[in-house]
């Protein structure tokens, strides 16, 4: 027997299919189906935590995705830890293990628990007042403290060893919620052939019918027909069903978030299933039948564990076959409780009482109560409970006052109504609409394409319930222009219709009381802590609920919000809805990060671009360094090298004999049209008109603001076709920042832009050697200096495919860029490696990229610039086309402080100590001896030791910077300062003779 | 004179998927990206020797040749014969615009019952045989990569990606083949 409190017969667990799991260390013998909560009930356990401010003693209130207090964490292993999971929505599977939390040493004493005789200086408002003074003491003593005390469970500290998944999907209606209501609106929408999704956070659908064992639907019990019904659904090509499956967050235009538990429930998961899975859905319509849930009553000490919603003792009768007492006492101002004593009742458990604050039950309740013997107490109120561990007793008095008397029990169920569960309704932007009469929120105007029906749209008839499903299901499916060819029909039958309900607190726990009646259990909110928000001056809810963190816990009010809202409206004198409702926001219920993001980990967080060459270069023994998404070979070390001497070999290399470099990742857009010379003559700053076909230019591209934005080499392939590069971080955002101007501002013009980023493997093959190296491997191409001079561009074949062979350098020295369609690149680069080797030269990577161009003075945009820069201020003046009637940034260029004196200028800097290596950033000041703070007049762009120079090199932004030429400056680091002479910008070769070698 | 250089396909050799959704290399193809006003559609279809589609959403396909509506004036054209599409569109004598990009893209073909499935994996698009009949095309995105996507089959679509982004789709519409099978 898998507990001393099953009850033979009821239920639908098998017997026969057992699992064993641990609470606290404990050995715990479940059936299969079974929840955690369910478990420890069937074996007596009502204390399963502590609460989070007072640490009181805390038992299962719910059954269902609400419940507040019961809180676990759950072990598979040591990497696979979840914290905060509801014990009433997680199947027991074999072997797992379940931590109580909140609570040091043990969950029967807890050390925290003194916070409960304190708590009269832990009033709502508390930490507002309390820690306001002194300032220090916040960082050094309250801060410290609140945070050791604050949050709930402990995370997992190693790596999630599950994977998840993630899917969109899309169809005509989606319906929430598989109970009555959604099930029948999933019949009807999925019977017109229109695309259905239905998901439902439960194992099992059937909604209310877990615990209703009265309902039949034509005849048949109503939780068998759910499961016929979601068995025959899930047989249509043209529905999806989703059990375990909760949307948890409703966006725009009918996107909603569902989160699949796949394998939360299995003891052995396979491997190949994900733990979760997230749907990501788009629904043309959405039908929202996500019931209602049940509120508990608020009186004296209503949270001692064994104090429980009716509903729940009925979901844990009905379907896990588990009593939740033996002597079970009922508080309710609602009929829906007494259905939860006549079960019991009959499975042969003593009720104590049903106590009723109203004088009227309703009238069918109250004669079966008679009829089953069950004593009934209407017009009385539960005024306090005792009990410590577990409630053992209830005092009941009659309305307005009189001695109490004390009734022994050993759970108490309650109910106070109803609230409809308008979250999804509410999370779509819908206005929920107050009914007096029922004291209920309900659907008002709608935002997007839903309906809500059965009990979160307020109706409580089941039959009505049915009719109204039926109908959205098909009215859902026309709007995608499905239609039934037969109406459905469903009759519905289920014993009592209900009556009643309150919100607010109940006699005895009224405005002149100071008892702990909790509204909110998991954040210890009572209604004297409403009223005292009120006292202080919150009129607003969404002031009350912030003052006294009601409903700001995981569960998110899902119990306690009306009740708030009823106190809060009773102490102001107002209207419920005057004082109004807050918002309900994503998720329903917690959702995991694993969820949300563990489909894109590793490999999937991003991708990782590598060019044609990078296995090559990987056997050449590159290093790779990150840049953007690409994967760049940074510099290639042999034997014994460290970076620096490697990087020293290579500069060295280059200029003696030749390198090769993997250049592929420049952005690369081909610029198509008759017009092609004239739209790059508006967006670049130099003028294109002139270049002749074969011939190239660096151009400078600027924002609208006259700012340097984008830098490189354009090849003019024809008339009507250039070849144009950018940086290689700039190739998207170039590529768009054209295309824009192209659409909005230069549209008349007949050119066109396609991205060849990655049609080219591109290897630049620089140095004294250069031509020697190509000239074999080349056909169709005169490479001598005269027919093919310094900035120019050829088509031709190299290794006997096609080419489109640039004469550029970014070194300084001889240079040529090979082109070939990528495919050919690792081919091309193993024979020109080859070549290069042989003449002693070297691949080399980005880090020499870097120093051989500064050496040059050849600026990196995004390195040397910053967003601030003009052509002028980096020494590329010359660049922009003095005669030019217009291009993007003219006017930009022209405002006063662009042309203003003073601005930061690019120039070059050497350290007076030719050994020292400026740090990149460090910034710069005239004076060092000036108090502090120093004014600082620019910052090292870039700095490297050049091993070509035999000394430091440095670029720099220095306000007045060319003017300063020869003087010297000052960096002031922590531990010395370094003093610098500025100078031009060009370290090696300044005449500039061996480019045109 | 050197050896002729030879092709190094991206995803050489990959092969995938579940039984669900088998994942593919699909075989080396010419490519050009076309650009051309609507005056110049009836020349290019001419000389391409299929209807360019004018349409969002649909292409055009004549013995291994596709011509995907990528925009109001943008075509992907891809020859799986690798044919000169170049020379062709040259042929034409109208004004336009053509890049080849043959080996800027590579494409993963998903064969099976669950293949929509897969690639919804990643990409949002509503892949119903209804939103996205066979020859349906888009560029679109798979997670974090652009793609472009055309049904060639009722199970079978073709996901062209730059060659950078082909390990990561790969790895990705791998992924989630496996889950299409669960």
């Amino acid at each position: 027997m898998s507990g001393a409190n099953r009850i033979p017969g009821a239920g639908r667990l098998t017997p026969a299919k057992t699992a064993r799991f641990f609470f606290d260390g404990k050995s715990f013998a479940a059936l299969e189906g079974d929840t955690v909560a369910s478990v420890l009930l069937a074996n007596g356990v009502h204390l399963v935590g502590r609460s989070f401010k007072y640490h009181r003693p805390r038992g299962i209130v719910s059954a269902g995705a609400e419940e507040p207090n019961a809180l676990i964490g759950v072990e598979r292993d040591a990497a696979r830890k979840q914290p905060n999971v509801r014990a009433t929505v997680q199947d027991v599977f074999d072997g797992m293990k379940v931590i109580s939390q909140n609570r040091w040493p043990s969950l029967a004493f807890d050390v925290g628990a003194v916070n409960n005789l304190l708590a009269p200086f832990f009033a709502a408002g508390f930490y507002y007042k309390t820690f306001m003074w002194p300032k220090q003491a916040w960082k050094h003593v309250y801060e410290p403290q609140i945070r050791a005390a604050a949050g709930l469970g402990v995370s997992p500290t190693e790596d999630d060893t599950d994977h998840y998944s993630s899917r969109y999907a899309h169809c005509d209606v989606l319906v929430i919620g598989a109970g009555v209501a959604g099930l029948s609106a999933a019949l009807a929408a999925a019977k017109t052939g229109a695309r259905v999704i239905i998901c439902d956070e439960q194992p099992e659908v059937g909604g209310a019918l877990h615990y209703d064992k009265s309902v039949t639907i034509d005849g048949q019990d109503g939780y068998a027909w759910a499961q016929a019904t979601a068995a025959n659904l899930a047989k249509m090509d043209n529905v999806t069903v989703l059990p375990r499956t909760t949307a948890f967050g409703y966006y725009a235009q009918n996107f909603v978030g569902l989160n699949e538990r796949v394998t939360e429930h299995l003891a052995k998961p396979d491997k190949k299933l994900p733990r979760e899975r997230l749907w990501q859905v788009r629904a043309k319509r959405v039908i929202i039948a996500t019931g209602a849930i049940e509120r508990h009553m608020v009186f004296a000490n209503n949270d001692r564990p064994g104090i429980m919603l009716a509903s729940a003792a009925r979901t844990f009768l009905n379907h896990f076959g588990v009593a939740v007492g033996k002597k079970v006492g009922v508080y309710t101002a609602n009929d829906s409780a007494y259905e939860a004593a006549f079960d019991l009742k009959r499975a042969g458990i003593t009720i104590a009482a049903i106590v009723d604050s109203r004088e009227q039950p309703g009238e069918a309740v109250l004669a079966e109560a008679r009829s089953l013997g069950i004593d009934v107490l209407a017009g009385h109120a539960v005024v306090d409970t005792g009990g410590k561990l577990r409630v053992s007793s209830m005092s009941v008095a009659r309305n307005g006052g009189g001695g109490a008397r004390k009734i022994a029990i050993d759970a108490l169920l309650m109910s106070a109504g109803w609230t409809p569960s308008v979250h999804m309704f509410s999370q779509s932007r819908g206005k929920v609409a107050y009914d007096a009469e029922t004291q209920r929120f309900l659907p008002g105007t709608y935002a997007q394409d839903c309906l809500s029906v059965g009990a979160c749209n307020g109706t409580n008839d089941l039959q009505a319930t049915i009719e109204e499903s039926l109908a959205a299901g098909e009215l859902m499916s026309n709007a995608s222009g499905f239609t039934a060819s037969q109406k459905l029909a469903l009759q519905g039958a289920n014993a009592f219709a209900w009556t009643g309900g309150m919100a607010g607190a109940a006699e005895g726990a009224g405005p002149d009381t100071t008892v702990k009646a909790f509204i909110d259990f998991q954040n210890d909110v009572c209604a004297k802590d409403i009223r005292l928000a009120v006292r202080e001056g919150m009129h607003s809810i969404e002031h009350i609920k912030r003052f006294t963190t009601n409903g700001m816990a995981t569960d998110q009010g899902k119990l306690s919000n009306i009740h708030g809202l009823a106190i809060a409206a009773e102490t102001l004198g107002r209207e419920i809805p005057k004082v109004g409702l807050t918002t309900f926001r994503a998720p329903y219920t917690p959702v995991t990060f694993g969820t949300l993001i563990n489909h894109s980990r590793g490999e999937l967080f991003d991708p990782t671009r590598k060019t044609p060459m990078h296995a090559l270069e990987e056997a050449q023994g590159a290093v790779f360094e990150d840049v953007g998404q690409w994967k760049r070979a940074w510099y290639y070390p042999r034997a014994g090298e460290d970076m620096h001497q490697a990087v020293n070999r290579e500069c060295k290399t280059v200029r003696d004999v030749a390198g090769i470099f993997d250049a592929s990742t420049l952005g690369k857009i081909e610029v198509v049209g008759p017009d092609a010379a004239e739209f790059l003559n508006l967006i670049y700053t130099n003028s294109w008109d002139t270049l002749k076909p074969g011939r190239c230019r660096y151009g400078i591209m600027l924002r609208e603001d006259g700012f340097v934005y984008d830098d490189g080499v354009v090849g003019r392939m024809a008339e009507d076709r250039f070849h144009v590069t950018t940086t290689t971080g700039g190739a998207a955002r170039v590529m768009n920042h054209m295309e824009d101007y192209l659409q909005t501002e230069f549209p008349h013009l007949n050119v066109w832009l396609t991205s060849a980023t990655e049609q080219w493997a591109v290897i630049a093959v620089q140095g004294p050697k250069a031509r020697e190296i190509i000239e074999p491997l080349v056909e169709g191409i005169d490479l001598s200096n005269e027919a093919f001079p310094h900035m120019s561009v050829r088509e031709g074949k190299v290794c006997g495919v096609p080419t489109r062979l640039f004469r550029m350098s970014f070194t300084g020295e001889t240079g040529f860029e090979v082109n070939v369609p990528a495919d050919f690149g690792p081919a091309v680069w193993a024979a020109i490696s080859e070549r290069t080797e042989a003449l002693g030269g070297c691949a080399y990577g980005t880090e020499a990229m870097h120093i051989l161009r500064a050496e040059k003075g050849y600026i990196i945009v995004g390195q040397d610039t910053d967003g601030t820069v003009t052509p002028d201020d980096a020494s590329l003046g010359w660049a922009v086309g003095k005669k030019k009637a217009d291009f993007v940034g003219i006017r930009g260029l022209r405002r006063p402080d662009l042309v203003a004196d003073g601005r930061k200028q690019l120039v070059g800097l050497l350290t007076k100590d030719p050994a020292v290596v400026l740090e990149e950033g460090a910034q710069i000041v005239a004076n060092p001896n000036q108090p502090l703070p120093m004014t600082m007049i620019g910052h090292v762009t870039s700095a490297y030791w050049s091993e070509n120079c035999g000394r430091s090199i440095a670029l720099a932004l220095v306000a007045g910077g060319k003017a300063k030429i020869g003087q010297t400056l000052y960096v002031p680091m922590p531990d010395k300062t370094i003093a610098v002479e500025v100078s031009d910008m060009v370290f090696f070769d300044k005449e500039g003779g061996r480019i045109n070698g | 004179m050197a050896d002729l250089a030879t092709r190094t396909l991206p995803l050489s050799g990959f092969h995938g998927g579940s039984g669900a959704a088998a994942l593919s290399v699909a075989s080396p193809a010419t490519r050009i990206s076309l650009r051309a006003k609507p005056d110049a559609v009836a020349a290019l279809s001419g000389v391409l020797g299929l209807s360019l589609p004018t349409k969002a959403k649909t292409s055009a396909s004549s013995n291994g040749r596709y011509a995907l509506w990528l925009g109001p004036d943008e075509w992907l054209v891809i020859d799986e014969n690798e044919a000169d599409l170049m020379a062709a569109v040259a042929s034409g004598n109208v004004l336009h615009s053509a890049t080849d990009i043959s080996h800027r893209n590579t494409a993963i073909i998903v064969k099976g019952r669950g293949a929509a499935v897969a690639i919804n994996g990643g990409c949002p698009q509503d892949l119903s045989l209804a939103a996205f009949p066979v020859g349906a095309c888009s560029r679109t995105v798979l997670a974090k990569a652009e793609i472009v996507l055309l049904r060639t089959a009722e199970d079978t679509f073709r996901v062209e990606c730059w060659r950078s982004f082909s390990p990561y789709v790969s790895t990705l519409l791998a992924e989630a083949a496996e889950d299409a099978g669960n």
